[in-house]
């Protein structure tokens, strides 16, 4: 019997286990499939990550370390090269590694830190061939910063988030040419600065309101067709254009890697892709928390470091029987707004509710409702799909509802 | 270069557009050069936004993050500790990828010395 076991290694998981540990909690066991902590961040190479938590620009290996360095300094113990297989709602984990072959672990809470993946090919439906030379940004991304090698020369990049904008510099410092980057939206997912610096500094074309409509070559791929899109995200006729390249990399979007909750049975939002929790990061099972990217797709890391402390402190409370359910409110949302973290409320206090929204809107005013009255609002010049918002609401401005709704008021 | 418009009188010489790569947020900046190279920079919403443009208008610097292979074959993880004349990124690429260091190394070890003005050292061990 362990206190705690954290499923994953990375950014959400180790800053999880520092947390518990300082609030007094020493059985603590991270379970990480890799072979070193860090997770992801091991090849996000560029710089940019810890502004808000260290007030420094450091890469993602430098982001890793401040927190591996704390995890082996305070002796919290990790088992690497760890796969987990199977979580039960009583929480019984079964995992496998060389060493142990496979074991089983049970625990007074589990923080679930599994973090995401990239959608793939398979859920775009491009026609036409199945070459090789299509990767994935992130595949592209491991290849060229931790194994050394280049995918390709010419490369077209569809989808224009972070990772797929960081890659198009990335190929470009290593001598590739990228062509262009196509965007399906008319907006890009990616952050103002990293169009900046990855695309305009190089003369990348982004291309937005368009998207590869088909595949060519036999072997390798020879090149792509794109399209320019109407409103409704349709190919329009005859704006098709051939581009050659050897290389098609797809950043089209992160899904939260939940196969392990719901195993465990853990209540899935649609909307997230992650599990249902309250103010604590508390799911639907009893006693499993969960945190970081397998919760939410986060816009920075150190919004992931800062969940997973909020998970700790729940995970203490729970292990140290402090936490207490005092009520019970759902938060909806009107579609605008797409989703909210956490998407219910459990205790009377103060709560800081993370929200996206599903369209870029221009002079909204964020509201909040408990069927009466209206308990917030305030007024944004801008809000974007690309961008997590966030409010607090005071405890005492909900105190007698049962369900809170979250809308956005156009101008 | 975007965004450039060229004014006439005034002593105002030139307008330009900037996004602020300082941070994620991504602030919209204008930066409006008169002719005496003074920087007028407005829509940043911290110090450091002004620093940038009033760089970004007369030297851009950028700060290069990528890859050495060791002598092993590891892949090492490097940067330039501070940011470097924008033009020189492809120069400095040609020098950083001429490296070959030996492991065992720590995080901050020097790899490089000045590259154009910046040292470029290691940011993950390696044992």
């Amino acid at each position: 019997m362990k206190e705690l076991v954290i499923v994953g290694g990375g950014p959400a998981g180790m800053s999880a286990a520092i947390k518990a540990y300082e609030e007094g909690i020493r059985d603590i066991l991270i379970l990480e499939r890799d072979s070193s902590l860090g997770g992801i961040l091991q090849q996000c190479i560029h710089n940019g990550f810890g502004l808000h938590r260290f007030g420094e620009e450091l890469t993602g290996p430098e982001y890793a370390w401040r927190y591996e360095k704390q995890v082996r300094d305070l002796g919290i113990a990790y088992k690497l090269n760890t796969m987990v297989l199977d979580i039960t709602e009583d929480k019984v984990i079964t995992a496998t590694n060389i060493e142990d072959g496979i074991f089983q672990i049970e625990a007074k809470a589990i923080i679930l830190a599994m973090g995401c993946r990239e959608r793939a090919k398979g859920a775009l439906n491009i026609a036409g061939t199945r070459p090789a030379g299509i990767y994935s940004a992130g595949t592209a991304q491991k290849l060229v910063n931790l194994e050394g090698y280049m995918p390709g020369k010419k490369v077209v990049i569809l989808g224009s988030g972070d990772i797929g904008l960081i890659m198009a510099r990335r190929m470009t410092l290593e001598g590739a040419k990228v062509e262009c980057v196509c965007e399906l939206m008319p907006f890009s997912g990616g952050l103002a600065r990293n169009i900046e610096q990855c695309l305009n500094d190089f003369n990348i074309p982004l291309k937005l309101s368009h998207t590869v409509v088909e595949i060519h070559g036999k072997e390798r791929l020879s090149g792509v067709t794109i399209a320019k899109v109407d409103e409704n995200r349709k190919p329009i006729l005859g704006t098709e254009e051939f581009i050659e390249c050897d290389t098609l990399l797809l950043s089209v979007g992160l899904i939260p890697e939940n196969e392990l909750s719901k195993k465990a049975s853990v209540c899935i939002d649609r909307f997230t892709n992650g599990a249902v929790v309250d103010q604590n990061r508390h799911t639907s099972c009893d006693g499993i928390f969960a945190c970081g990217n397998v919760l939410h797709v986060h816009d920075l890391v150190d919004f992931v470091s800062e969940e997973a402390e909020i998970a700790a402190m729940g995970a203490v409370n729970y292990i140290n029987n402090t936490d207490k359910e005092r009520v019970s409110i759902d938060i909806k949302t009107d579609g605008k707004i797409r989703y909210t973290v956490p998407q219910r409320i459990t205790e009377k206090k103060d709560v800081t509710v993370y929200f996206r929204v599903s369209n870029v809107f221009n002079n909204v005013k964020i509201c909040v409702s408990d069927g009466e009255n209206i308990v917030f609002s305030k007024k944004k010049t801008k809000v974007t799909p690309g961008e997590m918002e966030k409010i607090t609401l005071k405890g005492n401005s909900f105190e007698k509802c049962t369900e809170l709704k979250f809308y956005l008021e156009e101008a | 270069m975007h965004g450039i418009e060229v004014l006439s009188g005034g002593g105002l010489i030139m307008k330009r557009e900037l996004t602020c790569i300082v941070c994620p947020v991504g602030c919209s900046l204008a930066a409006e050069i008169k002719d005496n190279g003074e920087v007028l920079v407005t829509g940043n919403t911290c110090p450091r936004g002004k620093v940038y443009a009033e760089n970004e208008c007369t030297a851009p610097m950028r700060t290069i993050t990528t890859t050495v292979r060791c002598k092993n074959g590891e892949i090492l993880p490097v940067k330039t500790d501070s940011p470097i004349p924008k033009e020189k990124i492809f120069e400095a690429m040609q020098i950083i990828n001429k490296a070959c260091p030996v492991l065992p190394i720590t995080i901050e070890d020097v790899i490089i010395k000045d590259v154009f003005g910046s040292n470029v050292v290691a940011v993950r061990n390696m044992p």
